[in-house]
């Protein structure tokens, strides 16, 4: 095990993968960066989270491509060189620019192979930053996954450690599907181990972070580290929860999800995004359909608000659903019960 | 006319497949048999086969959803289309497409679409794959003029210039965006538009396949040779409405007669050849009359295709899931 951050462990995914088949190429704009400036110097951002830095040297200006901020381009891009042979890694920089972008993610890549009578491939992955933690209010901070994970033909990817980033972005690079990939802005200085070698994070695989047997909390990208404190806190008073990460919404590990909660009988979901048609939501409608028998108590989704992403920092901090607020839903079921 | 011959007979029968494929349509759709929105590409024939007859199998085209013309052009099976539009499970994509999504990969035909300007950024990605190649390929993408002012034309073209890559733009002003005419729709002037993004632009008589080919010729070349994106502006009229039972209110209706009749794609190369001495009459009749046979038996096989079933409905959403 190496100890490293999110970021390099991204970044770490793309090298290995870009030196084992040619034909992985990244395209986006600053993935390189420095193009037609004044210091010279070629990747000068190497993505403006540093996701890609150190690409372009190693690899060339044709196979990691700074685009004009053009994000339908970007998308159509990669959408093309997938269907014609190439495997694109794209960046949209900020979750939110999917609406620049929208057509071509679920118009386009996400229909092609089924429109086009399954004779299509389209092995785009698609990456961006999400998330709120930045004060970088409502059109840069969004957590979108709800949306896409709706669309037939994605399949979307939310880690939460370093560890996971690196082995589903190296999944997601060897998919013959588009893939959406998550990556939320507050977790890249977040450091974790990561496995020596090769490996590969299989998608549709719930990880149970922690076992125990009253609650089942299930949780997603940076919302895993808060429901991890929560669950260690309450743990010390001897109240025990089953912590599942769904690592990714689509395909949804639902059996891991059931099968918890047919030993604790009591859910609780944490979900960053906005609460209608949320993962929260879709989760306990699981619940409420294959798992209703099981049920001894209301289901507690833990979700920001219906409101758009604040920018003031006091704003902000109640945007984002706490380990405080996710304590209280765990004491609640146990409660209502 | 340097083209030989066989050149020009495969042109000519490709022109007349197409034309006589939506003709066929245009009778066969009101009969109720065939579901959903049908645009039909005759009168701008010249345009798609002038093109196409300059490409080779690993260049890539990408279509809008006046599509059946690109696709056959590029050399989809006719019989496949048909069976497609009538929705059957043996159909080029079984029934899940239709019209506006018909798409051969193996031809390098990436689609039909049925967003208007959405082709174009798609295109410019194949060329990025046909630059790593390295094999001389060009991708192509067909625009009309309504889709000559969505935005993501406009970022498609300056994205193939940034990258320099072996891209050719074709727009078609079919002289009507959907119901509206093109020259409301165009602020300014195309051609200027196109060159204003630093892309060279020949301009063609979308009527006449020769005009289209040699413009395709030296644009394609540019392109291939490694100067970056080119440019086709052509001309036409289509002969039907948007969709099939479009009422066409927004035409003179003495329009379409007069294009027949005067500078028609089908009969302005009849003219040319017959007149050149290259073909008689008589032969082009016999090709007239193979492809009307062909479509007869395309129709009456599509009606009589298999119906898809729930397998066909819930299979091919992923690869693996």
């Amino acid at each position: 095990m190496t100890v490293m951050t999110m970021r390099d462990a991204l970044n770490e995914a793309l090298f290995e993968e870009m030196e084992r088949d040619d034909k992985v190429i990244v395209m986006g704009e600053d993935v390189s960066g420095g193009a037609g400036g004044t210091s010279g110097s070629r990747d000068a951002a190497g993505g403006v989270f540093g996701v890609t830095k150190g690409l372009l040297p190693k690899f060339g200006e044709d196979r990691v491509i700074d685009t004009p901020i053009s994000e339908s381009a970007i998308v159509g891009l990669a959408n093309g060189a997938a269907l014609a042979g190439m495997r694109p890694v794209a960046e949209l920089m900020f979750a939110d620019f999917v609406g620049v972008a929208f057509d071509q993610i679920f118009n386009q890549m996400a229909k092609f192979r089924y429109m086009f009578g399954g004779k299509a491939k389209t092995p785009v992955v698609l990456r961006m930053a999400m998330g709120a933690g930045m004060n970088a209010a409502a059109q840069h901070s969004q957590t979108i996954y709800p949306i896409l994970s709706a669309i037939p033909g994605l399949k979307v990817c939310v880690p939460s450690c370093p560890a996971d980033a690196k082995g589903l972005l190296k999944q997601a690079i060897r998919d013959d599907d588009p893939v959406i990939f998550f990556e939320h802005k507050a977790l890249y200085a977040r450091k974790g181990e990561v496995p020596e070698g090769e490996y590969l994070t299989p998608f549709g695989e719930a990880a149970l972070l922690r076992e125990g047997r009253d609650v089942t909390v299930v949780a997603l990208a940076r919302m895993v580290t808060f429901a991890t404190k929560a669950v260690d806190k309450l743990a010390e008073e001897g109240i025990t929860c089953d912590l599942i990460d769904l690592r990714t919404t689509s395909p949804l590990d639902e059996d891991t999800v059931l099968e918890s909660l047919s030993q604790t009988g009591r859910l609780v979901v944490v979900d960053e995004s906005n609460p209608m048609c949320s993962i929260a939501s879709e989760i306990a409608g699981l619940a409420a359909t294959r798992g209703f028998a099981d049920l001894v108590a209301p289901v507690q989704k833990v979700t920001a608000p219906h409101t758009p992403v604040p920018f003031a920092r006091e704003l902000e901090r109640m945007y984002v659903p706490s380990p405080a607020q996710i304590e209280a839903a765990i004491r609640a079921t146990l409660r209502d019960g | 006319m340097q083209q030989s011959p066989d050149q020009i007979r495969r042109a000519y029968r490709q022109m007349r497949l197409i034309r006589e494929f939506e003709e066929r349509l245009h009778i066969e759709n009101p009969k109720g048999e065939i579901a959903g929105f049908t645009h039909l590409y005759s009168g701008q024939e010249a345009i798609a086969v002038g093109v196409c007859e300059t490409l080779g199998d690993n260049d890539y085209i990408i279509s809008t959803h006046r599509g059946h013309g690109h696709c056959l052009a590029k050399g989809c099976d006719p019989r496949d289309m048909m069976h497609e539009i009538y929705g059957r499970a043996d159909g080029l994509c079984k029934g899940r497409g239709g019209s506006m999504h018909i798409a051969d990969l193996t031809k390098g035909m990436l689609g039909a679409n049925g967003i208007v300007g959405a082709g174009q950024p798609i295109a410019v990605g194949a060329a990025v794959a046909c630059k790593a190649r390295k094999d001389g390929s060009i991708s192509v993408s067909f625009t009309g003029d309504g889709a000559s002012n969505q935005g993501t034309v406009f970022e498609a073209m300056n994205m193939a210039v940034v990258l320099k890559l072996p891209k050719l733009f074709v727009f078609e002003d079919n002289g009507y965006s959907e119901h509206t005419g093109s020259s409301y729709g165009i602020g300014g002037d195309l051609k200027t538009r196109i060159e204003g993004f630093g892309i060279p632009v020949w301009e063609a008589d979308g009527f006449d396949y020769f005009s289209v080919y040699e413009a395709t010729e030296k644009a394609g070349a540019h392109a291939r040779a490694g100067k970056g994106p080119s440019a086709i502006l052509a001309t036409a009229t289509r002969y039907f409405g948007h969709f099939e039972g479009d009422p066409q209110n927004y035409r003179a209706k003495d329009e379409v007669q007069n294009f027949r009749d005067t500078v028609d794609a089908l009969k302005q190369i009849r003219e040319k050849v017959t007149g050149a001495g290259i073909f008689t009459n008589e032969e082009l009749d016999a090709i007239d009359a193979e492809v009307l046979a062909l479509i007869d038996d395309c129709v009456e096989s599509a009606r009589s295709g298999p119906t898809p079933d729930a397998d066909v409905l819930m299979s091919d959403v992923y690869i693996d899931y």
